[in-house]
């Protein structure tokens, strides 16, 4: 087989992965807008600060210590314990559902029935204050992020095309790790809301808050238990883009490559995030391999919103998104 | 109209507080956004060592020093407001340290209307080493030009002074900053044979797969990479999935701090930074700044930065600074100078081992000389190699001198370029 068929192959199958983590951070973005309409801007944001909270719990660091120490004049930094892993996420999963119950209690309560902009610009606010509040809480140093995740070359997949091909393909164990993950939380949230009786009550919310109401849903709990979901997510998101690069602010600018997968996907379809987020990541894979290298390289940014412009021509709602008719 | 009165006294009270001091530094720092990581221990550094001499020495020449910071995110616009609400400040800012090729791409032509010099130690327009054009511009010890040299230079010493045929990819962020280095590269290769092969990356470099595959795929002999925060983690964790050889994967001394290697954990051993000056924290200066600085509770940060390597520069950084001010004192006779003669301190500094070890930096730096024409000191650099065991980046070169039959020309046609746009005539 000639080198850059295999190549291209390599490619097409680290564009699959690569797409399954912009599918995960996507995720996070439809959960909020099926059930409330709001383009949560902060997701990216809660990426970073679940990633940070994960990482200061398990190596028990005391938050807000540069605040205290500074006023106090003290010299605390840690508790002098380490948490493990599968604890440390499940407590950071508390902190993010007291921070979703937060952010309800404090701002989205007040703003029911508000324009959809009032909303972006409020989840604007939210972003730029946990930004801060982070840093604060954590410190903006960048943090290693180990939960016990494989990483690197797998030997299987590399011998086994060696030995198919002449030529052992790359994949990365994180990606695989991934990939599962990410099947695993689609499945659920997809037996969640066809299912459970809270499942069905978001999708009643999403469909008509007034209808939901009258009917006895109450809009409060759903609201809590959608960004709690979508916290848990962005805590998925962040261990695996942590992982990689270590827990720091960049963290926050991942929903950027969330964009052109809802774009292209749909705002309000969970299979259709990890369609999306497979559809750009091979798409921008193959055209850095095939055309990249003759225009300067660097095309990955700019060619996922060009092939996602491409897809809202012919599809404004998105792939998967639900066709909005709106009689006058 | 009494509250009126006491809050009229009290703000003029405040925008006058900063007269009494007569030396003027501004550190346009960046502790948050995304490379607060990077800028923290540099401005830490910076500011510790000002406040050590005014600590310990009352200043220089008896002028306390009136350090103002201000926070840029390292956003250039930021850095430009930062710029335009400072220079005035106390008795007028003698010096600006941008730490980004962007702010001082905007702040060349203001700062030399306004006759403030800037500092761009390491980064910045590296044909501003010609002071004839660029007279207050000033990048020593060493610019991003002189970098690609250094680590050209370790690679033939590697080769046994052969390279030819030799394959060099460049991994650059994908912007003025990144591309700096690639005509003296294409340059080098030229004269020296071998291949450059390059790899962009669009800002912030957080997904590098397709430019690692490529690296697998077309297996250069050697990796350089011009990087900036996440884009230096992720391309160093991506070179150990492909298990890349960390030897030969080299990085500008942007690329080489403590906050490069560390995620990546064990396998970026082995992983080399060029660097301009020594690392660790085993010189004297150190006590006298855990004793007067951190010990007292001065410290511009929490304290826990010292002797890491951006901790390092930035304290070289005000190293640099005060030796300038110390050297136009002398060639003034007077303590309290002004912009203007600040600037000849910077272009008449001369740099000696005897001069750094009585400051408590022995072999800290290179010697060199600055002078009209040579705004950027002598080009010299080292290799430090990343000790995943130990925690720390140890130089293991000693300092080269960079090509500068190659780095001469293309800085006397660059600023020639830059002379001939902006109708400047050079001159010293």
């Amino acid at each position: 087989m000639p080198d850059q068929l295999l190549f291209g192959m390599e490619v097409v199958l680290n564009g699959l992965m690569a797409g399954v983590l912009y599918a995960l951070v996507a995720l996070g973005f439809v959960l909020i807008y099926k059930a409330s309409g709001i383009f949560n801007y902060a997701q990216g944001v809660m990426a970073l600060f679940a990633a940070m909270t994960l990482v200061g719990i398990m190596e028990g660091n005391v938050p807000f210590s540069h605040l205290i120490n500074a006023v106090f004049g003290t010299q605390v930094h840690h508790f002098g314990w380490q948490v493990p892993g599968i604890a440390a996420v499940a407590l950071t999963m508390i902190v993010m559902v007291a921070l979703a119950w937060v952010v309800n209690q404090l701002i989205f309560r007040h703003l029911v029935n508000q324009a959809p902009i009032i909303l972006f610009m409020a989840t604007i606010g939210l972003a730029y204050f946990l930004e801060g509040f982070g840093d604060v809480m954590w410190g903006s140093d960048i943090k290693k992020l180990d939960v016990g995740l494989p990483q690197g070359l797998n030997t299987v997949i590399d011998d086994l095309t060696y030995g198919l091909f002449g030529y052992g393909f790359f994949i990365d164990n994180l990606d695989i790790v991934a990939t599962v993950v990410a099947a695993l939380l689609v499945g659920s949230l997809v037996v969640f809301a066809q299912y459970s009786k809270q499942g069905r009550a978001m999708r009643a919310v999403a469909d008509d808050h007034q209808a939901a109401l009258s009917v006895g849903v109450s809009l409060n709990f759903i609201w809590v238990m959608v960004w709690s979901l979508a916290g848990f997510v962005a805590l998925v998101a962040g261990i695996m883009w942590g992982t990689k690069s270590g827990v720091q602010f960049s963290l926050s600018l991942i929903a950027l490559k969330a964009l052109p997968v809802l774009m292209l996907g749909g705002f309000t379809s969970i299979p259709g995030a990890i369609v999306g987020g497979l559809i750009i990541g091979v798409g921008e894979k193959l055209f850095e391999f095939s055309v990249g290298t003759m225009v300067g390289g660097a095309t990955e940014n700019w060619f996922a919103y060009v092939l996602a412009l491409i897809f809202l021509v012919f599809r404004p709602q998105g792939l998967f998104g639900e066709k909005i008719i709106e009689r006058v | 109209m009494r509250q009126r009165l006491l809050t009229a006294v009290t703000a003029a009270v405040l925008v006058a507080g900063p007269a009494f001091a007569d030396l003027t530094i501004i550190d346009t720092s960046y502790r948050t956004g995304p490379y607060a990581a990077n800028g923290i221990p540099f401005s830490d550094g910076y500011q510790d060592y000002f406040t050590l001499l005014n600590e310990r020495d009352g200043g220089i020449g008896g002028e306390k020093i009136n350090l103002v910071e201000c926070e840029t995110g390292y956003n250039t616009e930021k850095g430009v407001e930062c710029y335009e609400g400072t220079k005035g400040a106390g008795n007028g800012a003698l010096l600006y340290q941008p730490l980004s090729t962007g702010i001082t791409y905007q702040l060349i032509p203001k700062a030399t209307a306004d006759g403030i010099p800037l500092h761009t130690m390491g980064y910045g327009r590296t044909s501003s080493k010609n002071g004839g054009v660029f007279p207050f511009v000033f990048n020593y010890p060493a610019n991003y030009w002189d970098g690609a040299s250094h680590a050209i230079t370790h690679i033939l010493e590697q080769n046994g002074g052969d390279i030819s045929g030799k394959k060099i990819a460049l991994v650059f962020h994908n912007s003025a900053y990144g591309k700096e280095p690639i005509r003296t590269l294409e340059e080098l290769g030229k004269k020296h044979g071998f291949e450059v092969m390059l790899l962009p990356v669009d800002h912030p470099g957080q997904e590098q797969k397709s430019q690692w595959l490529q690296i697998r795929q077309q297996r250069p002999d050697y990796v350089l990479m011009w990087g900036w925060g996440v884009m230096n983690q992720v391309a160093i964790q991506e070179a150990v999935n492909i298990r890349f050889p960390m030897e030969n994967f080299i990085g500008i001394w942007w690329s080489g701090s403590e906050n490069d290697v560390k995620a990546a954990g064990a396998g970026a051993n082995g992983y080399k930074a060029l660097a301009f000056h020594n690392l660790g924290s085993n010189y004297p200066v150190y006590d006298d700044l855990r004793k007067y600085v951190v010990d007292a509770g001065k410290a511009a940060g929490a304290g826990d930065q010292l002797g890491t390597v951006l901790y390092n520069r930035g304290m070289y950084a005000a190293i640099l600074a005060a030796e300038a001010i110390k050297t136009a004192q002398e060639m003034h006779g007077t303590a309290a100078i002004n912009a203007s003669q600040m600037r000849d301190g910077m272009e008449n500094l001369d740099m000696t081992e005897a001069k750094m070890t009585a400051l408590g930096v022995p072999n800290f730096g290179p010697e060199f000389k600055v002078s009209c024409q040579n705004h950027g000191g002598n080009g010299y650099g080292a290799v430090s190699q990343w000790d995943a065991a130990a925690g720390e980046f140890k130089l293991i070169t000693d300092y080269y001198q960079s090509d500068q039959e190659v780095i001469s020309a293309l800085v006397a046609e660059d600023s020639a370029a830059f002379a001939a746009e902006n109708g400047i005539t050079p001159g010293c």
